[in-house]
């Protein structure tokens, strides 16, 4: 039995507190009056020169905080052969528009920490299926690490759909503008996908995935538990896991596309894209499978694990190194086919994010693809647990900026930054996310001995 | 060169085959080579072969591939004739690359593959009508051989294989140098 050790959850408890400190902090300086935005604004032409005055006439927007769609540009172009006249309106929405972005900014911050980690344990969850549908033959000496993270699943899911829903509902629409009936009376487009992306229903949907996929994590768990106390010769319990699996499997691909629709998606309600649920999945596969690598070579170190040897974990980095690929696969596709054809209704998306987010955006390909790729193709680099952990991190850290990119062009626009709101949020996080795995960790024994293929798996090598 | 002696060691088994290749390997004679009808796992290892590098091959061959790719794109559509089709930015090879990344891709792949295959033919010498080397036809169905060269000790190597389960020990005269 693992012991949940003094130091880590005095670790975890401070990254929570000192988290939640720092968010309180960025939600108390985000509400800003319109004269303070104003005169921000101000100070900022000054300090860029007298070039910044023709952009900010530009810059006008359709509504509140939609910035992302074409009456945007046509609005842009009204009102720059009319500028003289509406130059006092303009100045107005402006400053208006910015400070919304400023407002949405902890909101985001939180919102995209929270989905980050909660996307980790469904990536879990959904390698676990894999593996019992499969039936895998190196991995279940892994099994209880993987129940361990995917005990996040159930409340990570429910803060995400909480601060989403909250942020309509506390806040000032400040995620979802489509939650805003005010945008949503001017706003053709989003009038047309009303019935899909309506509060009640958003609500309703999100409870059903999240009720379908905790289900599964509690029977999974519970048949594996039943089966290390079952007798040697009866295997009920995991033809039982077996088939749930199975099930789960085809709810999951379901499921996790919807969500990302719903929850991603939907931050620009304009746009849309078919790919865009498996991009997610790929993403959450391979942080998940990340975090799995990470948390076993720490119980290792620990020698609590005596029975997981370099062949697992040269499993493990394949799997990061394979999926790595595929999420770069699929987030390249994406981007060509939009950037190829160049429709200015789904284009936008990406000229959005290329223009003020070039370094994230770029910088993320760099992080989730040129350095899995090269750090983790050799074979034998694949078995030093230190190498693995470091383009552990890396992927993390890439996949953070992954989620990030896809909320906050869409809701802080250019005003993004990465700083006390944002770190908080994953300090806050982190903390959670950590006290629940590894207080699960000390629920059941590490290794599952019930399992008909644990004595493959504990011989298993590569 | 002389004629040399070599002996030759049938069995019927790859694991008997495998302890005897530990216990010769023990004894501290030399295996010339080992004929197999499909691949032994650990065969390799027991026999002490050095790992194969044909990956790093393949690695730089990639490479290769890729710099042909881009070279070959960024002169033809970039350098020499930037025409304007579709209204694509031919200005320099980067504002153009997602256009060009599935060649990439692809002669990436083209050539590691291509050229570690012809590598691997080379290495192993291996070629349309070339004279095949198996000492007995029987190693490519059912037994295995093991070939190993004697200097003036045969007697005493022959009832070591005979005691390693060999169901066939051949002393042979090879006069082919390789």
């Amino acid at each position: 039995m693992y012991t949940f050790s003094k130091k880590l959850k005095t670790v975890s408890i401070a990254l929570m507190l000192i988290g939640a400190l720092g968010v309180v902090y960025g939600f108390m300086t985000s509400h800003k009056s319109f004269e303070e935005v104003e005169t921000m604004l101000a100070e900022e032409a000054s300090h860029h020169g007298g070039g910044h005055e023709a952009e900010t006439k530009a810059h006008v927007v359709a509504g509140d905080t939609d910035h992302s769609d074409n009456t945007h540009q046509d609005n842009a172009h009204d009102a720059l052969a009319d500028v003289e006249h509406h130059a006092a309106d303009e100045h107005a929405e402006h400053v208006e528009h910015v400070q919304h972005q400023i407002a949405n900014r902890p909101w985001s911050a939180l919102y995209v920490a929270a989905f980050f980690f909660f996307m980790i344990a469904l990536g879990v969850l959904a390698f676990y299926a894999i593996q019992f549908a499969s039936q895998a033959g190196w991995s279940p000496v892994l099994f209880r690490v993987m129940e361990g993270i995917t005990a996040y699943v159930l409340p990570g899911a429910l803060i995400v759909l909480g601060i989403a829903v909250a942020s309509g509902v506390i806040g000032h629409y400040n995620i979802f503008i489509w939650m805003d009936p005010e945008v949503v009376e001017h706003d053709k487009l989003i009038q047309g996908k009303s019935s899909f992306l309506n509060l009640p229903w958003f609500i309703i949907r999100g409870l059903i995935f999240i009720a379908g996929w905790s289900l599964y994590r509690h029977f999974a768990r519970k048949f594996s538990i039943a089966q290390d106390n079952a007798d040697i010769n009866d295997n009920r319990n995991f033809k039982k896991s077996f088939r749930i699996a199975a099930g789960f499997l085809v709810f999951y691909i379901y499921t996790e596309s919807m969500m990302s629709w719903d929850w991603i998606m939907s931050v620009d309600p304009h746009w849309f894209s078919t790919l865009f649920g498996w991009y997610v999945f790929a993403s959450m596969f391979v942080s998940g499978i990340t975090v799995i690598a990470l948390i076993t070579m720490y119980l290792k170190s620990k020698d609590l694990l005596p029975f997981v040897n370099d062949s697992h974990l040269h499993d493990l980095a394949k799997f990061m190194f394979a999926i790595s690929i595929f999420w770069t696969y699929l987030w390249f596709s994406q981007f060509m086919l939009i950037w190829y054809s160049n429709i200015p209704e789904e284009v936008t998306y990406f000229v959005t994010r290329f223009a003020d987010y070039k370094l994230p955006f770029l910088g993320m390909v760099v992080m989730n693809f040129v350095f899995p790729l090269l750090v983790l193709m050799n074979s034998d680099y694949k078995r030093i647990p230190w190498f693995v952990v470091m383009a552990g991190i890396v992927i993390l850290c890439g996949h953070y900026i992954d989620v990030f990119n896809m909320i906050m062009p869409a809701t802080v626009g250019d005003r993004w930054y990465i700083g006390i709101p944002e770190l908080s949020s994953i300090m806050l996080f982190a903390g959670l996310f950590m006290f629940v795995v590894f207080t699960a960790l000390t629920k059941a024994p590490l290794l599952a001995k019930g399992n008909p293929f644990i004595k493959e798996s504990e011989h298993f090598h590569y | 060169m002389e004629a040399s002696k070599v002996i030759h060691a049938i069995y019927t088994d790859d694991d008997v085959l495998m302890s005897a290749v530990k216990r010769v390997k023990s004894e501290r004679y030399h295996i010339e080579e080992i004929y197999t009808p499909f691949p032994v796992h650990g065969l390799d290892k027991a026999m002490g072969l050095e790992p194969t590098r044909i990956a790093i091959a393949s690695f730089i061959y990639g490479c290769i591939g890729l710099t042909v790719a881009i070279v070959m794109m960024n002169f033809i559509m970039i350098e020499d004739w930037p025409q304007n089709i579709g209204g694509k930015p031919s200005f320099s090879y980067i504002e153009n690359m997602p256009a060009f990344v599935p060649i990439m891709f692809e002669l990436t792949v083209f050539f590691a593959a291509h050229l570690m295959v012809i590598t691997f033919y080379l290495r192993s010498r291996m070629w349309p009508f070339k004279k095949a080397e198996n000492p007995d036809p029987r190693t490519t169905d059912d037994h295995f051989l093991m070939e190993i060269a004697i200097h003036g000790n045969e007697a005493e190597l022959a009832s070591l294989l005979k005691e390693t389960g060999a169901v066939e020990v051949n002393l042979v005269d090879k006069d082919e140098a390789h």
